[in-house]
């Protein structure tokens, strides 16, 4: 709508290609006008198209389902497709997450870092022994403990709770709020053969739950609205209880 | 030049191509999964409502079983389904369903007891056995006889690839993320694996296979207005086009989904109308009624949109500034079950709309939803025409949705086809004859040519702009080839796709750099993708009649007599402007459920002449064995079990049904 009514954004986009020998990271200022509805989504599409082809970022959902879109939003890890430009100002700062590996400009390795954190947690449900019958009706389970375990799965690996975090800011192998929700996860789940000794066994340590130092910046920014704090400190507890032996 | 070689190829992340990986894997063969994107962040994860699997234990879906399955597939395909192929799909999504349970999927359980739902906009109490309870619970979708829906909230497709995509990492398959294919390489006929641009470095590799499967998801981003992701864009739909031997099969059928939000295009899933959700129209009206008195707002996609589009061609839409809707109301819902069956649509409302669904009514419009077409297959999985080369999911014609899938159909068939064609292909390695035998030389060669190709795009003097191509080319699809279809409209449609696709034969780009460049991914894709849009336009402007999905205003009836055939389109040579079509019929006189009325949608369509003859013939198998288990009577028809994988030809346990 040229109407004049919508707002002339100011979008200030840290760039840098690490694999472009001497580039060094800077800001750059990308001007658009708002338009009706418009998200970060829109917004950063609207500049590779019409403005800088070179500008890399990742969407795939774009509907705050996937978790690809995670960054640094005026300061605050957030997913970018779901954030509307009107509860934004009209200056617009928009960093990669921090922590991860950067691929460039807004664009960080959440895939590879996720993927090693799943095989050291062996965060997959770890089936008793015996072939599985598909012909046959399945195991039963309580309606809500499945809502309950339902409720904790549905993390989308978006990377925002590792980015947030004070401990991981410290330490590298810190497995994150992510990390220990999994286990959170998986310790509910009775089709899990894996008793508090095998979780002991990969989060009983400073890189796992005894890490975090309860900042929980992590429950603050978590876009699903996990109850990360509550996960963390069950956990905690559980791990203390098999430490102590 | 580096080659990379493994037993099988998967190309796509997502939930098909995670279970084929899987079932080879598991078998004993090496695998690499190539992925634009990690695979969890698959187009899979966007599927909401549930998957179908006629497991029959709520108290609506007592009495369900494959047959029933069978049938609403079948009807919901309008009869371009393969039916072989749905009963082998029909007969596994049990087994699927339960195999996930294992694997950890939370599926929503069975309370017994009373508990009140809404039916066709009333509240009504509905008594779950006891012996059902704690098994997995199922929902109502449109199209089916029975509540079949399995579901875990409205997150089933972020559940099951976070099952499944953990269960992949336990087997420690690796994933190759932010890798692309962009060529099959194929000799004398047999596929060897790909030439893949790796999106990080904008290095090229060769991946050279026994096997290779396509299980890269829809093209719904030849449309501008689709729920599908960004990345659905179908470009390995597209190389096994341009091999000019393997067929894309039916590319003309489309599915729209009747509730995408608007003006944003954002699926909200069939679940809210399966729990009992209602359209209404500019004066709050509910208007299904008056269209589909029998099966209301929930008749199949394809009949809901042509209805919601002809009401507002009526001037009962919603007039925006972004143009006319409808609504979705689901406020007789209640705020509990939104909270908690629907959370993902009250997250999508709330993030995009900011509406309240618990109080106000959503803005909906039809969007590109499905692509029911693909990679041409036999009952396998594989090319009938180029051999080691297998699709499954989406991507596939396998065919089991023919001119129009049902809701909770298609996340049952990425896991059920991976499954089948994940053991197929595990035969086909096993075979010693299906070594790996191509020249270094060759692969080499392939891989120099697709190279030449990307340095031309980066280095030539082209004019035009990639970007601005694939926006027209999506107009052109979303205006002119979308839910109504009309021949004069479809040829001009058809003449500027190919005037696009001869002038992005001279993209130019502004971004000259080497490595991830996504100005030159734009440009290789819309090369691609146009290729795909003219086999949907060609074949939607060749297609006389109307079937599933596919409707042509100015030949508005099926016609069986002509028409029960299967679109297979070949490019054959890099200069083409068209593909080339040819026909492959459906044979009546071996259908278990001869063609006829779908039980909503038009009522008069045109019989195929062995069609009387056949439904004959399948009731008097009915009327002798009137009184035989119905699993003799199913097999006196169609027998089909000897097409399934020895493992996966069991029956089916249910709570009436034991053995």
């Amino acid at each position: 709508m040229a109407n004049g009514t919508h707002r002339k954004l100011r979008l200030h986009v840290m760039r840098y290609n690490p694999r472009v020998p001497g580039d060094a990271p800077r800001l750059q200022t990308y001007e658009l006008e708002e338009a009706d509805g418009m998200t970060l989504f829109i917004a950063l599409t609207e500049i590779r198209e019409k403005q800088d082809p070179s500008l890399q970022f990742d969407f795939v959902c774009r509907a705050g389902i996937c978790g690809s879109c995670a960054m640094v939003i005026d300061g605050r890890p957030g997913l970018a497709c779901r954030t509307l430009t009107k509860n934004l100002g009209e200056e617009i700062t928009l960093a990669p997450l921090p922590f991860f590996e950067l691929i460039g400009d807004l664009s960080v390795n959440t895939g590879k870092w996720m993927r090693a954190m799943s095989e050291r947690l062996e965060a997959w449900v770890h089936m008793r022994a015996g072939e599985l019958d598909l012909t046959r009706i399945e195991e039963r389970m309580d309606p809500a403990l499945a809502e309950r375990i339902y409720e904790l799965d549905r993390c989308i690996e978006c990377g925002c709770c590792v980015a947030a975090c004070g401990t991981a800011r410290m330490r590298e192998d810190f497995v994150g709020a992510v990390g220990l929700n999994k286990i959170a996860r998986f310790r509910l789940d009775p089709r899990d053969a894996r008793t508090d000794a095998d979780y002991y066994e990969v989060v009983g340590d400073d890189a796992g739950v005894f890490g975090c130092m309860s900042l929980l910046a992590c429950h603050d920014v978590c876009p699903k609205n996990l109850p990360l704090a509550t996960q963390i400190a069950f956990v905690r507890r559980k791990m203390a209880r098999e430490g102590l032996g | 030049m580096k080659i990379v070689y493994t037993d099988v190829l998967v190309i796509g992340g997502g939930l098909a191509g995670l279970r084929v990986a899987i079932g080879a894997k598991r078998r004993g063969h090496d695998v690499v999964i190539l992925s634009l994107v990690p695979a969890k962040r698959s187009h899979s994860k966007a599927a909401q409502g549930g998957m179908q699997a006629s497991l029959g234990n709520v108290i609506k879906g007592q009495g369900d079983n494959e047959d029933v399955h069978f049938e609403d597939t079948v009807r919901g395909s309008d009869w371009g389904a393969d039916q072989e192929v749905v009963r082998m799909f029909v007969n596994t999504a049990p087994k699927a369903v339960r195999e996930l349970a294992a694997w950890g999927v939370p599926w929503s359980r069975v309370r017994p007891g009373d508990r009140e739902v809404i039916i066709n906009g009333q509240k009504v109490t509905i008594t779950e056995r006891e012996e059902a309870a704690g098994l997995i619970a199922q929902r109502d979708f449109g199209g089916t006889k029975k509540w079949r829906t399995c579901y875990v909230s409205d997150g089933t497709g972020h559940a099951m690839i976070t099952a499944v995509g953990d269960q992949a990492i336990a087997d420690r398959i690796p994933v190759h993320e932010r890798t692309e294919a962009i060529a099959l390489i194929h000799d004398a006929g047999r596929c060897y694996g790909a030439i893949v641009r790796d999106l990080v470095t904008g290095e090229l590799r060769a991946y050279v296979a026994k096997a290779t499967a396509i299980c890269s998801g829809g093209a719904g981003r030849l449309y501008r207005v689709t729920t599908n992701a960004v990345i659905c864009e179908g470009i390995p739909t597209a190389i096994a086009l341009e091999t000019g031997i393997a067929a894309l099969g039916n590319m003309e059928a489309i599915q729209f989904h009747p509730t995408g939000i608007f003006p944003a295009g954002i699926l909200v899933t069939e679940g809210c109308r399966g729990d009992g959700g209602l359209l209404k129209d500019a004066d709050g009206h509910r208007f299904m009624p008056d269209y589909e008195p029998e099966k209301k707002e929930l008749a199949s996609r394809d009949v809901v949109s042509r209805r919601m589009e002809e009401h507002i061609a009526k001037g009962k839409g919603v007039k925006s500034r972004f143009g006319e809707h409808l609504w979705l109301d689901i406020t007789l819902l209640g705020e509990k079950h939104i909270r908690n069956n629907l959370r993902e649509v009250y997250e999508i409302c709330h993030y995009f709309l900011g509406v309240d669904p618990v109080r106000e009514w959503i803005p909906v419009r039809p969007a590109q939803h499905y692509t029911m077409g693909g990679v041409r297959t036999d009952h396998t999985g594989e090319s009938p025409t180029l051999k080691g080369l297998f699709a499954a999911g989406e991507a596939a014609c396998w065919d089991m949705h023919g001119f129009n899938r049902l809701g909770g159909n298609s996340v049952a068939e990425t896991v059920v086809a991976g499954m089948i064609v994940g053991e197929f292909i595990a035969d086909f390695c096993d075979r010693a004859e299906n070594a790996v035998n191509i020249p270094t030389r060759l692969v080499q060669e392939i891989l120099a040519a697709e190279q030449a190709k990307l340095d031309a795009l980066v280095g030539g003097r082209g004019t035009e702009d990639a970007a601005a191509l694939k926006v027209r080319m999506q107009e052109i699809m979303t205006a002119k080839v979308g839910i109504f279809r009309d021949g004069p409209v479809l040829e001009q449609a058809v003449a500027e796709l190919e005037q696009l696709l001869v002038r992005s034969r001279n993209i130019g780009l502004r971004c000259k750099g080497g490595g991830a460049n996504p100005e030159l991914a734009t440009a290789y894709r819309v090369q691609k993708m146009l290729k795909l849009a003219l086999c949907v336009a060609y074949g939607a402007y060749t297609r006389t009649e109307s079937r599933g999905a596919h409707f042509r205003q100015d030949f508005p009836r099926r016609n069986d007599a002509e028409w029960l055939r299967r679109t297979l389109a070949t490019w054959k040579s890099g200069s083409d402007t068209l593909p080339t079509l040819a026909y492959e019929p459906l044979d009546v006189a071996r259908m278990e459920l001869p063609p006829g009325w779908r039980g909503y949608g038009a009522k008069d369509y045109i019989d195929h002449p062995a069609t009387a003859a056949r439904a004959a013939e399948v009731e008097a198998v009915r009327r002798r064995m009137a009184g035989a288990d119905r699993f003799a009577v199913q097999q006196a028809l169609m027998p089909f079990a000897h097409l399934l994988p020895a493992r996966l030809r069991g029956r089916n346990e249910r709570i009436d049904e034991r053995f």
